[in-house]
């Protein structure tokens, strides 16, 4: 399963859209639940059966979402479902245990819906580089074309119920990918964290071995879903991922200046790693590509395309990895077998 | 740095957040993040629901202060007719049952949503509703925006004259009649 999505890299990360050197990827996600039907969590299992029929109906009678897949999440192995959790088709909760589960993927990954997660539906649209709101323009529209024909759970006071209070209002989850590797560096980005907290957003880094960060990669989401619009909402993280991205290229700047020489050889020796390594994991690779990465946007590198960059990061990833050839591997065996992959994709680019 | 759940592993992610005004900063390992749903760079951005439902005004699972009345908490306790969950359960799982649930906790789940959310109101996209409902939110929405801008300029005489026409709406409120 999925033969054909692995072969070709993820539409929202293309590297294409706005910033896209800084800002890896947008998501968009809205949280509905279907009138009269208990939230998935306590339903039962005919009840949750009756969710998936729904919202296939309604699929079938939306024109946006004519061309895409649906699966049953029965029917999927432990390695498509890593596969899909690496790729940011499904979240990890949904592919816990639990059953009348299924997944519809729209053309190009653009819109996938998750139903009978912690809510009878899950509506994401991802797109590459910094594109919030395009990503919530689309997502607006299945919801809309999906509620001519499905009548969701909403309150005039507290607007769309969730299963989790957290969600309830607007529904809506908006996020941004971003590599942060200047702030980081100039040990600016607690400070950053501290000011982008108090305007109502949650930021996440992901720290590996030690003190690193890993791959210099932050989430930045709305922290709150009720009492603002979702116009009001995805303003508010552009205008704070615009900022930061300000702060990131002083940083950069800042580095340029004082430390040409050690970042310039940083850079290099990435390069020289991910073409030369003849075994290596997913964790090194993404600090590797992160500083490739940093090369891309200072103009240091120009010898491997952003598009290719993002490609090895998702095909690095254990599942992917397992998917591309085809069959299971230990980690042992997927170290040697990523090098490869890796060197025959920076072939010739010298 | 070690783990703020388990105090034993090395900590791997950091999660930090505002929360009721106080900045709070989570650092847990790979195990404890997975626990608490915050399980890779990629998923989804999970709510310490936890910490807020323990600090909220709700029966202990022993029904402490029911004692004091010497009334049985599990009596008084409000149960949703629909799916049949009591607010203590509520607020062991975190999660609610189903749609009704909200009408059942209104009175609480106010003061709970205004601490994670800062607001308990509603101010984005209405769905496709049957026009009247429609046209019923819609100047609902209306009269309570010049209501706080009456209450922001203190001109209390218009602000009652709002509150007023408020009342009459919700005397013909369409969603009172249909019962789920
Ligand atoms: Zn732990
Ligand atoms: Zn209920």
């Amino acid at each position: 399963m999925f033969e054909d999505l692995v072969k070709k890299p993820a539409a929202w990360l293309s590297g294409e859209g706005e910033n896209s050197e800084i800002v890896l990827s947008s998501r968009v996600r809205l949280a509905r639940n279907i009138c009269a039907v208990p939230f998935p969590s306590v339903a039962q299992s005919g009840e949750r059966e009756k969710a998936v029929s729904f919202v296939l109906g309604a699929i079938q009678k939306s024109s946006r979402l004519a061309s895409g897949q649906f699966y049953n999440s029965c029917d999927l192995s432990p390695l498509d479902r890593d596969f899909l959790i690496e790729r940011h088709l499904v979240s990890p909760e949904f592919m816990k245990e639990g059953n009348s589960k299924a997944l519809y993927i729209g053309e190009e990954e653009k819109i996938s819906l998750m139903i009978n997660e912690e809510d009878h539906l899950r509506i994401q649209a991802l797109r590459s580089g910094l594109e919030i709101k395009s990503a919530f323009e689309l997502a607006d529209k299945v919801d809309s074309e999906l509620s001519s024909s499905l009548e969701f759970d909403f309150d005039p006071d507290f607007g769309y119920l969730t299963s989790c209070p957290t969600n309830v209002g607007t529904g809506m989850r908006a996020s941004v990918l971003i590599h942060l590797p200047g702030l980081v560096l100039t040990k600016e980005i607690e400070n950053v964290i501290s000011q982008v907290t108090k305007l109502g957003l949650t930021v996440r880094g992901f720290y590996g071995e030690g003190s690193d960060v890993l791959g210099n990669l932050f989430q930045i989401s709305n922290q709150t879903t009720l009492g603002k619009s979702e116009e009001d909402l995805i303003e508010s993280l552009e205008k704070v991922t615009l900022q930061i991205i300000e702060y990131e290229n002083n940083s950069r700047n800042t580095l340029y200046r004082d430390a040409r020489e050690q970042i310039e050889d940083k850079i290099w020796r990435a390069f020289g790693i991910l073409q030369n390594a003849r075994v290596i994991t997913s964790t090194e690779v993404t600090n590797l590509l992160s500083a490739i990465r940093l090369g891309l946007g200072m103009g240091t590198i120009s010898e491997v395309s952003l598009s290719t960059v993002n490609q090895i990061l998702l095909i690095s990833f254990p599942a992917h990895l397992q998917k591309y050839f085809n069959r299971e591997m230990d980690p042992n065996q997927r170290d040697i077998q990523r090098a490869e992959l890796i060197r025959e994709k920076l072939k010739g680019t010298t | 740095m070690l783990c703020d759940d388990c105090k034993k592993k090395e900590a791997t992610i950091q999660i930090t957040q505002i929360i009721d005004n106080q900045k709070m900063t989570l650092n847990l390992c790979q195990k404890c993040a997975e626990k608490r749903g915050f399980s890779s760079p990629f998923a989804g951005v999970p709510f310490p629901l936890a910490e807020f439902l323990s600090g909220m005004i709700l029966p202990g699972p022993s029904g402490s202060s029911a004692g004091k009345k010497g009334v049985p908490r599990t009596e008084k306790e409000p149960k949703c007719p629909n799916c049949g969950m009591t607010l203590s359960q509520f607020a062991q799982r975190g999660r609610l049952g189903c749609g009704s649930c909200y009408k059942t906790f209104r009175t609480q789940l106010k003061d709970l949503l205004r601490k994670i959310h800062g607001s308990d109101r509603h101010r984005g996209k209405i769905p496709n509703l049957p026009g009247v409902q429609m046209e019923y939110l819609k100047e609902e929405r209306k009269l309570q925006e010049e209501l706080k801008k009456a209450i922001d300029e203190e001109d209390f005489e218009m602000a009652a004259s709002i509150r007023d026409k408020i009342k009459n709406l919700s005397r013909m409120d369409p969603f009172g009649q249909e019962k789920k």
